[in-house]
């Protein structure tokens, strides 16, 4: 077996506007003291007449991206997930969601996985908040090559978009040569009739792996993912809920408001079955190595395993 | 300034004043105060100052000012209808159900260059809009009218900092200082004071500017015009409710709307004013 290629898609978001800023001549990037951590930095170095550093104000940040998307530039307004949806939301709401703007979001550092720094910088709401944002196109890229795809389709999509990205190094299971990422549809990884398993962000890998143990157990699991959470592919979902009957979903993000809630929203109206939720419980979390981390928290291939297990049971 | 220009000036600010009573009137509320205040300046810059095409609201290299006091709205919408943009009976179905203008301004109304309101987001977005304009080499101006006691949000100094720092010297934010917030003097509510002070140990240029008087606002822009390198503050001394002599210095007047007898009350003295300007 080949060694598994790791990356974090913070790392992916910095190259891929490097990669893309010749083609658009209109994409600024703006940060906030962080682009060493945000990868903007990559972009900085390439292009520093097109970077606004604006310091540690990431309200302004968003104010500005605003007034810039106004006047016909694509801006990338880049901070932690934490600053981004959660410190300035009412910004990203009024300034940029209320008059529809073409301002892109990119927001490294969400979720657990976050590590050492420990719960206040630890973002598991911000899919939450941003789904409330009518107009809000949210977007939580897998791996690197997805990370890459989705800031592309962010560029050619006309409206305000929130990118998710993380900190931590992740295998890249995308094949950059055959990938290709449509806005708003879901990703059938693997096929599987006893259960679906829908799941998004650094959890995908998770699922893939949880459903080939499963297997060997001899349960059929199905795998979708979910890169965009807003618009969701709720046709899919649904096709799923119908097709096999119980859906576990598993997301890097608080079990209220995010995935696994828009996932509920969507089998409630369509086809309602039983959806077991895997992410952070209604809880902060703790200091430590992120991949320490994400299995104290569940967000592993084994818990999903050990759901999908007593997911069946429910149908 | 030129008599004749003055006068027509004069002139066209009461009828913006006359669309702010209309539009509160019929709203049944809004927000008269703070749009008096700021008649005049509105009135110069749409009338005198910027340039706008009110056939072509999107125009690339236009002018553009965000009203980061949102709440004002009635008089930015007043003053559009003056110019142009949209019928004034627009006016007479502010805040309606299904009606152009809203409670607040909103990118979508002819004019309007941004959505804003919820206070001391409007100066962020304008720094964007002049960092756009830099970028472009165009020579638009972008204006910003800021509440002496929305200047209290935090939001507004970090603003402050980017655009001296990006010396954003197209950018030119108005402070209106009628000294009355919602829960009374701005002194007594959490002082802004002192807010020359503060501008311009942000690093901007700071210009004092009675906004009543449009010798001393034509001034006032022109120094606005000539400084290069930052960005620049006038700092206006109004008075609230200016024109509608039981709404003027008071706090009351912020956001409650005139009832019928209050209305025909305010329509008096504006078309008196009118009638004694037009001779």
């Amino acid at each position: 077996m080949a060694d598994v290629i790791k990356k974090a898609t913070r790392e992916s978001y910095g190259e891929a506007l490097k990669e893309f800023a010749q083609e658009y001549d209109n994409l600024v990037v703006l940060d906030a003291d962080l682009a060493a951590a945000t990868k903007t930095g990559i972009f900085k170095k390439e292009y520093p007449d097109r970077f606004f550093d604006c310091g540690i104000a990431e309200a302004n940040m968003m104010g500005v991206a605003a007034g810039l998307a106004a006047c016909g530039k694509i801006p990338f307004a880049s901070t932690f997930a934490m600053f981004a949806a959660g410190r300035a939301y009412e910004i990203v709401r009024n300034s940029i969601g209320y008059p529809h703007l073409n301002v892109k979001i990119g927001a490294t550092h969400a979720g657990i996985s976050v590590g050492e720094d420990g719960a206040t910088h630890q973002c598991n709401e911000d899919i939450a908040l941003m789904r409330t944002i009518p107009g809000m196109t949210i977007i939580n890229p897998c791996d690197d090559v997805e990370a890459k795809a989705a800031v592309k389709a962010a560029l050619d999509f006309n409206g305000p978009v929130y990118m998710r990205f993380g900190r931590l190094a992740v295998p890249v299971i995308n094949d950059a040569e055959t990938y290709k990422f449509e806005l708003g549809k879901g990703v059938v990884m693997k096929d599987g009739t006893d259960v679906t398993i829908v799941a998004t962000g650094l959890l995908v890998n998770e699922a893939v792996e949880a459903a080939k143990m499963l297997e060997a157990e001899g349960i059929s699991a199905r795998v979708v993912n979910i890169h965009t959470i807003k618009p969701l592919d709720k046709e899919l979902i649904c096709k799923c809920a119908k097709e096999t009957g119980v859906i576990v979903t598993a997301e890097e993000h608080s079990v209220i408001g995010g995935l696994g809630s828009a996932v509920c929203d969507a089998v409630t109206e369509c086809c309602p079955v039983p959806v077991v939720k895997i992410g952070v419980n209604d809880e902060f979390g703790y200091s430590g190595p992120a991949v320490e981390l994400l299995k104290k928290f569940g967000l592993s291939s084994e818990n999903i395993v050990a759901k999908v297990k007593e997911a069946v049971k429910l149908k | 300034m030129d008599a004749t220009i003055k006068k027509n000036l004069q002139i066209t600010a009461c009828k913006v004043r006359r669309g702010v009573i209309e539009g509160t009137f019929n709203a049944k509320s809004g927000h008269p105060g703070g749009s008096l205040s700021i008649s005049d300046t509105l009135t110069y810059l749409y009338f005198a100052k910027m340039g706008i095409d009110p056939k072509n609201p999107d125009m690339a290299d236009r002018d553009r000012l965000v009203l980061s006091k949102g709440h004002t709205a009635p008089a930015l919408y007043s003053v559009l209808a003056q110019r142009g943009f949209f019928s004034e009976e627009e006016l007479k179905s502010l805040r309606h159900i299904g009606a152009l203008l809203q409670g607040h301004p909103c990118i979508h109304i002819p004019g309007v260059d941004m959505s804003s309101g919820s206070l001391g987001q409007g100066i962020s977005a304008a720094c964007g809009m002049a960092l756009a304009g830099k970028l472009d080499s165009k020579s638009y101006k972008v204006y910003t009218i800021l509440g002496d006691g929305e200047i209290e949000e935090g939001q507004v100094w970090e603003a402050a900092m980017f655009a001296a720092h990006y010396g954003l010297d197209n950018l030119v934010a108005i402070v209106d200082n009628n000294g009355l917030q919602i829960d009374g003097p701005i002194t007594e509510v959490c002082s802004p004071e002192p807010i020359t002070d503060k501008f311009a140990a942000f690093g901007w240029h700071v210009i004092t500017m009675d906004a009543h008087d449009f010798d001393d606002i034509e001034r006032a822009f022109d120094e606005a015009e000539i400084i290069s390198g930052k960005p620049v503050a006038i700092i206006q001394k109004s008075v609230k409710g200016k024109g509608v002599s039981f709404m003027e210095n008071q706090v009351s007047w912020h956001g409650a709307a005139p009832n019928k007898e209050q209305y025909d009350i305010a329509m008096a003295e504006l078309d008196a004013e009118l009638k004694e300007l037009e001779g």
